[in-house]
């Protein structure tokens, strides 16, 4: 009996091989979502970091892809580095803001081709370390730091293990801050929040108490609105130091770089997106753009799309010019 | 009998000077296997000590993985494109998967609301009754209400696929080992991996292959959710009674007759108690399997994670709650009897009946309207659950009087419970923490378990991953600790007040549930970042399996046990401590085992919320596509989970052959 079970589901396996390997290849760039054009329309498939202004970007483009030119968009949130992936494959089509992975970049861009450069998004990014203004204003020194030691008892958190709490965030971010701690022998313990949803509510709890707080954060977010923060100076940032990091992250002693944010479009659908296409390549705008929708979807808890449309009717200048 | 088992072997090795107790001790098995490991120890740490130290696990003993995995990660990213074994074989396993879903949520969106709901409540009638499809109903109109109605079709698009997988690749596993003893014997480790192993640790290497994505996705829940299917259709299969398959065997039935006509219908119980559990298992992927692209309602859940706004998570989570509830009252109806032919042929009408039923609400609804959910019809909660979410984190985060914000508590618990333990284990030798786990496993198990215990930890060390290990095994076994304490106290509460256990029960449903992502949130904004919020996010988790099981335990206490004790003028605390809790050890054992395992399964999704250690490397290791990281640390949670299983799951000697 038993015999006859394992004769059965030895041939029921080799059924599935058949079936699975009998009709020539199946091509994995070339599956889209199922919901895709589900109801006859023209798809467009965008990646959502999980930080609010990457929202906002696709919020926008969303919006202005289905009300000028009649497209269905779907969405994915997908962190940076699976996001690459995902453009090569097609599974999404467009991201709109990268931060920077040169080993990305080399891979898919120069190498398989399969990603193509979509041009700056017209904002800048930066990265650093910040604490509250209201704590710099009564520390001015704090700003420097040579002199961050010498606050590290005040930021100490049960967390931070006897040392001061330098707040960092998701695990997806580019961050030195470990190695940054380490070389410039600082009396920190780096804690990961382990999400920006985390972090942010964290920042926002001390600031209601105006307790000091040492944070990973950057530029641009719509946080500073409602929680102003100022940066610490690190040592500046020089191409040698850059070198030297790239060789081996942990020896990096110098600040974060200010990099252009950029699009990457999938190469394909730079070929036969059409419209699609060409709107997101001109897709350019500014730092107060993005924090105008950002702060809207996430602190006035607007849907994004409703968040995208009121941005639309109040700037019709800047966008019509992506739509020649 | 109480007194008996709960003797533990320190007080034998304390006595061991004395020839005369130590003679009596020694009668004791326990004490003669802790003797034994004692023994076993203090002749091989002096050398292990001289040899590498006595610290956390030497550096000498683990093995790199990281060069092999990372090499395995570019070249699959380099071939995927182009070698015969995606274009060939990955290729239509995700083209099947996609067609499916597309053909499922094809037939959703034509049916439209109307039909859907229809459809669902006319299929919870015939299989469980009236209440149900009344649930049924209202559920689907909730979450229609609540402007969630694209979501949950594409959810439940992807559950269906997703389930049928499970249960096709579950039940032919656990026909297998169900027939077949040497798979048996092979597929229980298989199983039990798949099982141990974080599900966030598998979606790294499926998104290698597959890419993000609906197919991905699938394949992730499938792995997650067809283990129980395998594991209840083998315990069905082997349960038959032995006279019932003499009787069979004397009838002259052929192995096939024998398979379909007794053994399958017996197990009858078991294989729906499968499905339902493999649903249940899937849709708690719904939401992780979001992080690689999934969409529906774990999609919206993390997208509203990602702007803290609890509300609209919340929105998203109340539908995949209700389809939760709803699919169990299906799955979970009253058996229907036996049917003979006649019975058959009425059942078939009325299948048919409801079937029509069902195309013509739908395509008057069409007619009428149209077939997507009406815009004006939704009820906006998450403006109220924000506002009422920041009132409590207003009023409860700092500075209550008498009792101190819950700010405080998470430092105080994570000052003056988890720095303590974590750097208790940290700092213990790395061969005494063997030896400790080997003592406690064989206490509880046998040698197997002991031996199995014993390898997972020292695979965790060979791994180079000790200290995080230590760490996240200081957060869990903490967080056990309060949930077995809230759990008890909980759970002794409802087994006494039936009118407690009423209440109780839509909530620990919902706590059961939920997805852990739509708490995250509030969980941080009243703990605070770290290990604290983590483990608050665990124990909301594991809690209502412990209140279920204790309290069904002692709910089951022999009733004429209890008579005699109160007859005799027991207190209710006396029969509490001496009849029920003794008579209810077996439930009270499986409840802390389960509190482990479900503790443990939190861990990555509370690195989150910053409980660092494993967690966090798994997460990195996702976001980060870095299989190295991610799958060493994923691993060494699952050698963590099944140590602990070990060495809390009670093992009769016979089973473990």
């Amino acid at each position: 009996m038993t015999r006859k079970v394992k004769a059965a589901v030895l041939a029921a396996a080799v059924g599935l091989m058949a079936t699975a390997t009998g009709c020539g290849a199946a091509d994995m760039t070339k599956q889209s979502s199922p919901y895709a054009n589900a109801a006859g329309a023209k798809t467009v498939t965008l990646s959502v970091q999980s930080w609010v202004g990457a929202r906002a970007n696709t919020a926008v483009a969303q919006y202005l892809l289905e009300h000028e030119l009649d497209y269905r968009v779907d969405t994915v949130q997908v962190d940076e580095v699976p996001a690459w992936d995902a453009l090569s494959q097609g599974r999404v089509d467009a991201m709109l803001e990268d931060w920077g992975h040169p080993e990305q970049e080399k891979r898919y861009v120069q190498d398989k081709k399969t990603v193509t450069d979509g041009g700056d998004l017209g904002v800048t990014g930066h990265i650093g370390w910040w604490v509250p203004t209201y704590f710099a204003e009564a520390h001015p020194d704090v700003l420097d730091w040579r002199n961050l030691d010498k606050y590290a008892s005040q930021l100490r958190t049960s967390e931070s293990g006897g040392k001061g709490q330098l707040l960092d965030g998701s695990p997806s971010y580019v961050t030195n801050d470990k190695a940054l701690v380490k070389n410039l022998k600082l009396d920190y313990q780096v804690v990961f929040a382990g999400s920006e949803a985390a972090q942010i509510t964290q920042i926002k709890q001390f600031a209601k108490d105006k307790r000091p707080f040492l944070t990973y954060w950057y530029e641009p977010q719509w946080l500073f609105n409602q929680v102003p923060m100022t940066e610490v100076k690190l040592p500046a940032y020089t191409d040698e130091c850059a070198e030297k990091g790239t060789a081996d992250p942990s020896t990096v002693d110098c600040a974060y770089p200010t990099t252009p944010l950029k699009k990457y479009l999938n190469t394909e659908f730079t070929k036969k997106g059409g419209k699609a296409a060409r709107f997101l390549k001109k897709f350019h705008w500014t730092k107060e753009d993005q924090n105008e929708v950002a702060q809207m979807i996430a602190e006035d808890k607007l849907p994004a799309d409703e968040a995208a449309k009121r941005w639309v009717q109040r700037h019709p200048d800047v966008w019509k010019t992506w739509l020649d | 009998m109480s007194s008996a088992t709960t003797t533990t072997g320190r007080p034998a090795v304390a006595a061991a000077p004395a020839p005369g107790a130590l003679r009596t001790a020694l009668r004791r098995p326990a004490a003669r296997k802790v003797l034994l490991i004692a023994l076993l120890t203090a002749v091989a740490a002096p050398f292990a000590a001289a040899r590498w130290g006595s610290g956390s696990w030497p550096s000498g003993l683990t093995v790199a993985l990281d060069g092999p995995l990372g090499k395995a990660n570019d070249w699959i990213i380099d071939n995927r494109d182009s070698h015969w074994l995606f274009l060939y074989f990955f290729g239509h396993v995700s083209n099947a998967v996609i067609v499916s879903v597309r053909a499922v949520y094809t037939v959703l969106l034509a049916l439209g609301w109307a039909g859907v709901t229809a459809g669902a409540g006319l299929l919870a009638w015939r299989v469980a009754g009236r209440r149900a499809a009344v649930t049924a109903v209202a559920s689907f109109a909730v979450c229609g209400l609540l402007g969630m109605w694209v979501p949950t079709m594409r959810t439940l698009a992807l559950m269906t696929v997703a389930v049928a997988a499970s249960v096709a690749v579950g039940a032919l596993l656990g026909l297998a080992a169900g027939l077949s003893d040497r798979m048996f014997r092979v597929l229980r480790p298989v199983l039990d991996t798949m099982q141990a192993l974080p599900a966030f640790a598998y979606l790294l290497p499926v998104v290698l292959v597959f890419g993000i994505g609906v197919a991905p996705a699938v394949l992730a829940t499938v792995v997650y959710a067809a283990p129980p299917m395998a594991r209840l259709t083998a315990l069905g299969l082997r349960g038959t009674d032995k006279g019932v398959l003499e009787a069979v065997d004397s009838l002259g039935a052929t192995g096939r007759q024998r398979l379909l006509t007794a053994r399958l219908p017996l197990a009858r119980r078991e294989l729906l108690l499968g499905v339902n559990q493999t649903i249940m298992m899937a849709l708690s992927m719904a939401v992780i399997a979001s992080v690689i692209g999934a969409d529906g309602l774990g999609d919206r859940v993390y997208q509203a994670l990602s702007t803290v706004d609890v509300g609209s998570a919340l929105a998203a989570g109340v539908p995949i709650v209700l389809l939760a509830i709803v699919l169990d009252r299906i799955t979970a109806g009253s058996p229907t009897p036996r049917q003979g032919p006649a019975r058959r042929g009425r059942t078939l009408t009325l299948w048919a009946a409801g079937a029509a039923a069902t195309a013509l609400v739908a395509t008057a609804a069409r007619l009428l309207g149209g077939q997507s959910w009406p815009d004006g019809w939704t009820v906006a909660i998450a403006r109220p659950v924000n506002t009422a979410k920041d009132w409590m984190v207003d009023h409860l985060y700092s500075g209550v009087p008498g009792v101190g914000g819950t700010a405080d508590w998470a430092a105080h618990y994570t000052g003056w419970v988890l720095d303590p333990l974590r750097d208790g284990l940290q700092s213990l030798p790395w061969w005494g923490a063997l030896a400790l786990v080997a003592a406690l496993a064989w206490l509880i198990g046998t040698w197997r378990t002991a031996l199995t215990a014993v390898l997972s930890l020292a695979a965790i060390g060979v791994l180079g991953r000790w200290d995080a290990s230590m760490d996240t095994l200081s957060q869990v076994l903490a967080a056990v600790a309060v949930t077995l304490v809230l759990g008890f106290a909980v759970a002794v509460a409802a087994a006494r007040s039936p009118r407690v256990d009423r209440l109780l029960r839509p909530v620990l449903d919902v706590f059961q549930t939920m997805p852990q992502f739509v708490y995250l949130i509030p969980v941080v904004a009243l703990f605070g970042i770290g290990r604290a919020p983590a483990a608050a996010a665990a124990i909301v988790y594991a809690l209502p399996a412990v209140v279920r099981i204790v309290s069904q335990g002692l709910r089951q206490a022999d009733p004429a046990a209890l008579e005699s004790a109160r007859s005799l003028g027991a207190t209710g605390g006396q029969q509490l401590r001496q009849v029920q809790f003794p008579l209810a050890r077996a439930s009270l054992l499986l409840a802390v085992n389960q509190a482990v395992v479900l503790v443990l399964s939190v861990v990555i999704i509370g690195a989150l919320v910053g409980g660092g250690a494993l967690g966090y490397e798994v997460v990195f290791g996702l976001a980060q596509g870095d299989l190295a990281t991610g799958l060493v640390a994923g691993t060494a949670i699952a050698c963590l989970g099944l140590m602990l299983d070990r060495v809390t799951q009670p093992t009769k000697p016979k089973e473990a052959n």
